[in-house]
């Protein structure tokens, strides 16, 4: 009983995904769907097979990857020094949090013709993107989860002689770390859309620029591997982020961990 | 029982309160309050909600600062005392992300704080959960892990804010032994602050009332320890000091409710 229990949960999720993949391999089959529309699933597997083996998919993927990971250095690491400062002290919000605010109503989209003007279309205005995307997400959870953490919490700690960076780390950064990580995931869902676009605007590797050719050249196959890849990317991502709340919060109840 | 942790006895702190006075905006929630409490004594105040009991205890542990009148602990302003002063909450305020071993060390330093701590939990009876996450503990053990915490501080002063009022009656009586024997053990001078009048004469020496912010009624308490709740001297005291309790309130609804409450 335990063990179908525990195969089922495992393969459940799966079961939705394989159908839709089975009834669009038969409707191609059979002629309902254009390959100019949709091509069989079995022709986007080998064209993924070929890019693997010719190398040039990996070489796409580690581009793309880097510079996914690039903005989210850059903006996420901006976003949660600001927040902890906006968080922390007044006086840094009441200097900051507007202009930040009325930045953050901006869509990021929307600055991508002065964003070409500014770095034309190389690496930097890829970087740029992504980093003022995935900025502010990581900024407003980060500040939030500051101000959120529990004031007896930290009235305690300080009767109890901390103060300064041991109370800082023993009980206001750990606090607001739940709501910090919401941000990163948040981060992360957004940090693909960014890319995907910046790379369709202009690139000379990378998905995006492997999708765009694609497109070009009408293989229909080779487009649908890049679709299909950020899913695998962003899904992925959605592990990491989960993975880091499982090993940072296993004091929660509802990760139900054992302590180290 | 491992003992060490405790290390060289401390004397408890003396207590010396004159027209202390401490107003939130315009409103005055002490108003003159004057007392002197000999190191080592066992005191509990009592009164309902709202008539500044809790406020006094803050103030003693430095989390507020009076508006006027002279606070000395040991003879000495209490923010330069807040190393021998510690606090149980009526919350135990446990650090969730912290297991309770590292919790109970939460403050202390020097390579003896772990065995401190351990020693601490030990005396508390919590040796075998050092490892668990505060979460799965049960509301009776949170609060002897905060006491432990308080504990391995040696305090020479030790403030209560109702710490055992969201404990079950069985509990409740569990704890105020505990409370009991480490006091007697430890001889630090206490503060309890509770509403629970059978509480108060348990524990202390001596029962302060406080009604709108001012001192009412010392009640010394001169009944041998262990005290057993049902003895008829225990249960006099207990209706004396509910009845002047109840004797502030005019309206006959409100001082019935009290009754049930108490």
């Amino acid at each position: 009983m335990r063990i179908g229990a525990l195969i089922w949960r495992a393969i459940a999720p799966w079961v939705v995904p394989l159908v839709i993949l089975l009834a669009w391999e038969a409707s191609s089959r059979s002629g309902w769907l254009s390959v100019r529309i949709l091509p069989e699933p079995l022709s986007v597997a080998t064209a993924f097979w070929s890019l693997l083996v010719s190398g040039s998919l990996l070489h796409d993927v580690a581009i793309s990857a880097g510079r996914a990971l690039g903005g989210l250095a850059i903006g996420g690491g901006l976003g949660l020094v600001l927040g902890l400062l906006t968080g922390s002290f007044r006086s840094a919000e009441t200097l900051l949090d507007t202009t930040l605010q009325m930045i953050r109503n901006i869509p990021a989209l929307a600055l991508i013709p002065l964003v070409i003007l500014w770095f034309g279309i190389d690496e930097t205005a890829k970087l740029f993107l992504v980093a003022i995307g995935v900025f502010f997400p990581v900024y407003l959870n980060t500040c939030h989860g500051i101000r959120a953490v529990d004031a007896g919490l930290i009235e305690m700690a300080r009767s109890y002689g901390l103060q300064g960076w041991p109370l800082y780390r023993e009980v206001i950064l750990p606090g607001a770390l739940p709501s910090i990580l919401v941000g990163l995931r948040f981060s992360l869902g957004l940090m693909w859309v960014l890319l995907i676009v910046a790379e369709t605007i202009s690139a000379q590797s990378g998905i995006g620029y492997m999708t765009m050719n694609a497109r070009e050249f009408l293989q229909t196959d080779v487009v649908l591997v890049g679709v299909l890849l950020y899913a695998l990317l962003g899904k992925l991502a959605d592990l990491v982020a989960r993975g880091l709340e499982r090993r940072f919060l296993r004091w929660n109840p509802a990760y139900l961990g054992t302590p180290a | 029982m491992q003992r060490d942790w405790i290390g060289p006895p401390t004397a408890g702190l003396a207590l010396r309160l004159a027209g202390l006075r401490k107003d939130f905006g315009t409103r005055t929630v002490l108003d003159g309050i004057g007392i002197d409490i000999a190191p080592g004594q066992f005191v509990a105040v009592v009164g309902r909600s709202g008539c500044g009991k809790s406020t006094l205890l803050r103030l003693l542990a430095g989390l507020e600062s009076p508006t006027s009148g002279e606070l000395l602990l040991g003879g000495a302003r209490a923010a330069a005392r807040r190393d021998d002063v510690r606090m149980m909450f009526q919350e135990p305020r446990l650090l969730p992300w912290r297991t309770v071993i590292q919790n109970v060390q939460l403050g202390l330093d020097g390579g003896d704080a772990p065995a401190r701590a351990r020693g601490a939990l030990a005396h508390v009876g919590l040796a075998d959960r050092a490892n668990d996450w505060p979460s799965v503990l049960s509301g009776g053990q949170r609060q002897r892990v905060a006491l432990a915490r308080a504990l391995v501080h040696r305090p020479r002063l030790l403030l209560l804010d109702e710490p055992l009022g969201a404990l079950d009656a069985l509990t409740r009586i569990e704890m105020q032994r505990l409370i009991e024997s480490v006091w007697r053990e430890l001889r630090f001078t206490a503060v309890l602050v509770t509403h629970d009048v059978a509480e108060a004469v348990a524990l202390a020496d001596r029962v302060l009332l406080v009604e709108e912010g001012r001192i009412t009624r010392d009640e010394p308490v001169p009944l041998p320890r262990p005290r057993a709740h049902g003895s008829a001297a225990f249960a006099e005291l207990e209706g004396r000091i509910l009845e002047h309790l109840l004797e502030e309130t005019s309206d006959p609804g409100e001082a019935a409710l009290a009754r049930l409450a108490a």
